[in-house]
């Protein structure tokens, strides 16, 4: 669905995306994670046309952008850093508007399409208020519905929950998902680590411009060779495992060992009561902090 | 995309409220000159006002020689500075351009829908004038009674019939148009390289005084027939007799030039920069 090939992009002097090479496959739920000022919005916005590559190639639903941009757009939905709406007209007026300003805004299912894609981010109920009366996560599911209207066959969101409170981001999770599920490729950014750990199947690593790791969420959350256990029977279980065990605290042990059945089994033969054991997985947060330095928002701070 | 464009400026109240002004201004001078009872001498105050005492038809003629110098470029500076810059700033522009509607596409919607407005608010003043200036002064016949033809007196002195006016108001409303978009165009040039529409605005305005202060200054003599400014007048010559053309023609030359060249450097501007707002 998207390609990047060596995409790079240089404000004046300073290089705000750095030889990017991305991959997003068709049906995947893709989150670009990366620190403030990591060059996610620049890429976002080079991939819809906003903001000209300095060099490198886009590829997106098969078509170069930004050359056969117009092609490529009417099937993506997008919403950049916070919405944009007529603050003095109504959520629907403002939609109306956006959709009879492009091609595919068949007029005769516009009202319907609003209807549903309002109903769709929970704004159902809203109505004729102006919008500069709107809370910013109001508005920001007004974008979303924006992103709706047409049925894409992509999403592209650059922080999508900003703004919104814990409710309102599961809700916005979960009609991601479910839009997904219905066969739309979801890419988005994030700052938010547990966002993208929630609601994506792949991920990328941005930081100062560079894409440092692009996986699958599974395989960056591989298992880490270690296994937890809890056991009343501590000293025990650690006189049994001489050699494999990495760390004791009180009756909790960490212990090198690739397969927590047999390791169960082995505990359970010897007579130690197992109470918990499971595999630990890095967390997205340790995979991030190893790949990415300090945020570039911060100044001053030794390299 | 053009009806778009157009729905947005009749949705606005900010656009009503601009034309409320132009059209309030020449009520408010037609007032103050019914009640007062004597007509300007010849040659002082605004054009035609010593005239149109005697005939209201043509006060529409007055009525833009009132607004022309300074309240309707102020208009036309707050909507073309707005074009781009305002959608920028209320973080719209990214969203049309992805929606997608293409560059160019949008800028010339845009100018389409400044020349509607332009044309539209001079067409209202005009309209709102005439029947402030008839209701108030009367048509000329009333003041002159004897059988005398009614009609309007050319500023050359011969009798004008209401046709002759009609067409040369006409004459007069596009002529004044087309300054009008000539002076657009080099707001809309600053609108597309700022996020701030007040500062597009401003600076197309700081054109226009720096050009009205050229011409007032000798010196300047050289590049005054080149000044925005220079020809605005000249729709005046439309209620000669008969009609004064040299200055006409000069001016939109004068006006095809800055439209060409400004709305030009605009287009390669907006269609090559990044958007970042």
């Amino acid at each position: 669905m998207i390609v990047t090939h060596a995409l790079t992009k240089r404000f004046g002097r300073t290089l705000a995306v750095d030889a990017v090479d991305l991959h997003v496959g068709a049906g995947d739920r893709y989150g670009l994670l990366g620190p403030n000022g990591s060059g996610k919005t620049t890429l976002v916005r080079m991939m819809l046309g906003l903001v000209y590559a300095t060099s490198g190639d886009i590829e997106i639903l098969g078509r170069p952008v930004p050359k056969r941009i117009a092609d490529v757009l009417p099937d993506v939905g997008a919403l950049m850093e916070g919405p944009g709406a007529y603050a003095h007209l109504s959520g629907r007026r403002n939609l109306a508007l956006l959709d009879a300003a492009g091609p595919r805004g068949d007029r005769r299912t516009r009202r319907r399409r609003i209807d549903e894609a309002l109903d769709r981010v929970g704004l159902a109920t809203v109505d004729q208020r102006p919008v500069k009366t709107y809370s910013l996560g109001m508005r920001q599911r007004l974008g979303l519905a924006g992103a709706l209207l047409r049925r894409p066959r992509l999403l592209i969101l650059d922080e999508p929950t900003n703004g919104l409170d814990p409710q309102g981001i599961k809700e916005i999770r979960e009609l991601l998902i479910e839009l997904n599920e219905d066969g739309t490729t979801v890419f988005l950014s994030s700052h938010l680590l547990a966002e993208i750990e929630q609601l994506c199947t792949r991920a990328g690593i941005v930081d100062r411009g560079r894409l440092v790791i692009e996986d699958e969420l599974t395989a960056l959350r591989a298992a880490t060779g270690r296994v937890l256990v809890a056991t009343p029977d501590a000293a025990h279980a650690a006189a049994v495992l001489d050699g494999q065990l990495e760390s004791r605290d009180g009756d909790r042990l960490v212990i090198w060992h690739d397969d927590p059945a047999a390791l169960n089994a082995r505990l359970v033969e010897a007579g130690v009561r197992v109470r918990s054991i499971h595999a630990e997985r890095r967390t997205l947060e340790q995979v991030v902090l190893d790949a990415t330095g300090p945020g570039s928002d911060r100044f001053g701070e030794p390299e | 995309m053009i009806r778009v464009e157009l729905r947005k400026l009749l949705l606005r109240p900010r656009i009503w409220a601009s034309v409320a002004l132009l059209c309030l201004l020449p009520a408010i001078v037609a007032v103050f000159l019914a009640t007062a009872d004597f007509p300007p001498p010849p040659g002082q105050g605004g054009a035609f006002l010593s005239a149109v005492v005697n005939d209201g038809a043509l006060y529409p003629a007055a009525a833009l020689a009132l607004v022309l110098p300074l309240f309707l470029p102020i208009a036309v500076a707050v909507v073309a500075g707005d074009s781009v810059a305002g959608e920028a700033s209320g973080g719209t522009l990214r969203y049309l351009l992805v929606r997608p509607v293409g560059r160019t596409r949008l800028l010339a919607a845009k100018l389409v829908a400044l020349a509607v407005y332009v044309t539209a608010a001079i067409a209202l003043v005009v309209v709102t004038s005439l029947v402030l200036g008839v209701l108030l002064f009367g048509t000329g016949a009333a003041v002159t009674p004897g059988g005398q033809p009614a009609g309007a007196i050319s500023l050359s002195g011969s009798p004008l019939s209401s046709s002759g006016l009609a067409w040369r108001l006409l004459g007069a409303i596009g002529y004044i148009v087309l300054s009008m978009l000539g002076f657009a165009a080099i707001t809309v040039l600053l609108s597309t390289m700022t996020d701030s529409a007040l500062g597009a605005a401003l600076g197309g305005l700081a054109v226009l005084i720096t050009s009205s202060v050229l011409e007032t200054l000798d010196a300047a003599a050289p590049v005054k027939p080149y000044l925005p400014t220079h020809y605005w007048l000249s729709w005046i010559d439309f209620f000669r007799d008969p009609v004064f053309w040299r200055n006409i023609d000069h001016g939109l030359l004068l006006q095809a030039g800055y439209i060409v060249v400004f709305f030009g450097a605009a287009w390669a501007n907006f269609t090559t920069k990044d958007i970042t707002s």
